[in-house]
């Protein structure tokens, strides 16, 4: 998200954060004898010498760690450093795994913040709804007709909307998604993985609820929850409905 | 300027054409000089239902690729002076119609015209595309089951999205509802939706509820659109939508269950 700065003539912005988001390769390990490794990272390059050629790359540990099998942070750096990667994260590691690679400056990735999805979320974003690029201090969406079967609408902020959604339309968001009116459409919140995003609406009806990348099908909404109002949000990765009163 | 109505709904058979028909032919039984335009291109099916298929030279197409004057393409009907028929051309696709092309006619039309009314072909491509493009009202046909419903949802947000109005960032096109072949007593039984269910799912203005009715097919192959059977309850439906979209006030009908003669003696309330 954009911070904003006050834009007097005497005090002119030197800087400004934005988000962005990257597509970035990940190496997700399953073995931890250090030749095998290096000999199969070489193979696998082989085949695409120009792609991976100073690709950056975050290493995944969690298959290697459930399997209990140790590997040295530093060395593996070391390897994929030799072979003209340069690992800019890490996921998935213990706590000493992950205390080594912050002495070595490489980032830690929370294994719940990246979900693979979220990428094509971004770029799936509705053209007639563009985000508003000239006003960088609202990046919330007001949308006050309803929305209709096929239509999409993406917000990098809160999306409100304060008519119905249809069976057959999509919302997504950033933050949390607001409906005044029935939910009969998806509704996906926290798209980039903002787990404390919520869903709120006044009847639920939906198609999908979503909430960084956890998910509920119609199916699963059945029962005394259904057209009512409610809100979602996420509690240790599963999905929470409760009534809004 | 003539205002432009669209009849529209995304899926076929519900009654865009019998509607069109009717609509149109209200109009112009009301004083209005209106044109009727069957978008359907390479399905024509306009001209029969007003009956005017034998009578039908120069087309829609013929028109926008200049082969023809508009004046020579429109077809008078025969019931009513004030009502002009352009129809379809059946021998060529919906890539022979072009947005310019569209453009012109509707334009040279609105100054002669009173109320122009765009007979769209289903579905969401092309024809029925430039259906509404450059409507201001639209009648959104829809039957009361499901698949119907979903599809009118659809068609309304196309409408507000990507039409004329909606691109120029003018006043959206108005929408109406017209709610076609509709059954009180299978209502009632759950075989159908209810007027209310389906305003639930649209939450459109409705402009009228046409009943199921024999005399809707009848007038069809007649070719005499169902409007002027004014003894039929359609042909009356249609005529309180008409006067409806003119402004005036009247009560929905149709809406209630028929009573038998035993019913009407013993029903009571």
């Amino acid at each position: 998200m954009s911070t904003t700065v006050k834009k007097s003539p005497l005090n002119r912005a030197a800087l400004e954060f934005k988000s962005s988001t990257f597509s970035v390769p990940v190496l997700v390990l399953s073995g931890n004898v250090p030749d095998v490794i290096q000999e199969q990272l070489e193979k696998k390059i082989g085949l695409a010498p120009d792609f991976f050629k100073n690709s950056p790359v975050v290493f995944d540990l969690q298959a290697l760690n459930k399997q209990g099998l140790p590997i040295d942070v530093a060395m593996l750096a070391d390897i994929l450093r030799k072979s003209k990667l340069m690992p800019i994260g890490i996921r998935g590691g213990t706590q000493s795994q992950v205390e080594i690679a912050a002495s070595l400056h490489i980032p830690v990735y929370s294994v719940h913040n990246s979900f693979s999805e979220t990428g094509s979320f971004h770029q799936d974003k509705d053209k007639t709804e563009p985000q508003p690029e000239t006003q960088k201090t609202t990046i919330n969406t007001l949308v006050n007709h309803p929305i209709r079967s096929g239509q999409r609408v993406y917000s990098a902020g809160d999306l409100t909307v304060t008519a119905q959604v249809s069976a057959g339309s999509e919302l997504f968001a950033e933050g949390s998604i607001h409906v005044y009116g029935s939910l009969r459409g998806r509704a996906l919140a926290g798209v980039q993985g903002n787990a404390n995003a919520r869903i709120f609406c006044l009847d639920l009806q939906a198609e999908l609820i979503s909430i960084a990348g956890n998910y509920k099908i119609s199916e699963d909404l059945q029962g005394h929850l259904r057209n009512r109002p409610v809100q979602i949000y996420l509690q240790e990765n599963s999905l929470i409905i409760k009534d809004l009163v | 300027m003539a205002r432009i109505i669209v009849v529209t709904s995304g899926k076929g058979g519900v009654g865009k054409t019998t509607t069109s028909a009717a609509v149109a032919m209200g109009l112009a039984k009301k004083g209005h000089k209106t044109a009727v335009i069957d978008f359907d291109v390479g399905l024509r099916n306009l001209d029969l239902i007003m009956g005017c298929e034998r009578r039908v030279v120069y087309d829609f197409v013929n028109v926008i690729s200049g082969e023809a004057l508009l004046n020579q393409a429109l077809i008078r009907d025969k019931h009513c002076d004030l009502l002009y028929v352009l129809p379809a051309s059946q021998t060529r696709d919906k890539d022979a119609l072009t947005q310019e092309g569209v453009g012109k006619v509707l334009e040279d039309l609105s100054k002669d015209f009173k109320y122009i009314v765009c007979d769209s072909p289903a579905g969401i491509e092309k024809g029925a595309h430039l259906a509404m493009y450059f409507a201001d009202d639209a009648f959104v046909v829809t039957n009361p089951e499901v698949s119907s419903v979903r599809d009118s949802d659809r068609m309304l947000g196309i409408l507000s999205s990507k039409s004329r109005r909606a691109e120029q960032n003018l006043e959206s096109i108005k929408e109406y509802l017209v709610l076609t072949r509709y059954s009180p007593d299978r209502v009632k039984l759950g075989d159908m939706l209810s007027v209310d269910d389906v305003q639930d799912i649209l939450s459109l203005h409705l402009l009228g509820v046409i009943p199921e009715s024999k005399s809707v097919l009848s007038a069809s192959n007649a070719g005499v659109p169902v409007i002027l059977d004014e003894k039929s309850d359609a042909g009356q439906a249609y005529e309180d939508i008409v006067a409806r979209y003119l402004g005036e006030n009247r009560p929905h009908r149709f809406i209630e269950e028929k009573k038998g003669i035993f019913g009407k003696l013993f029903g009571g309330k």
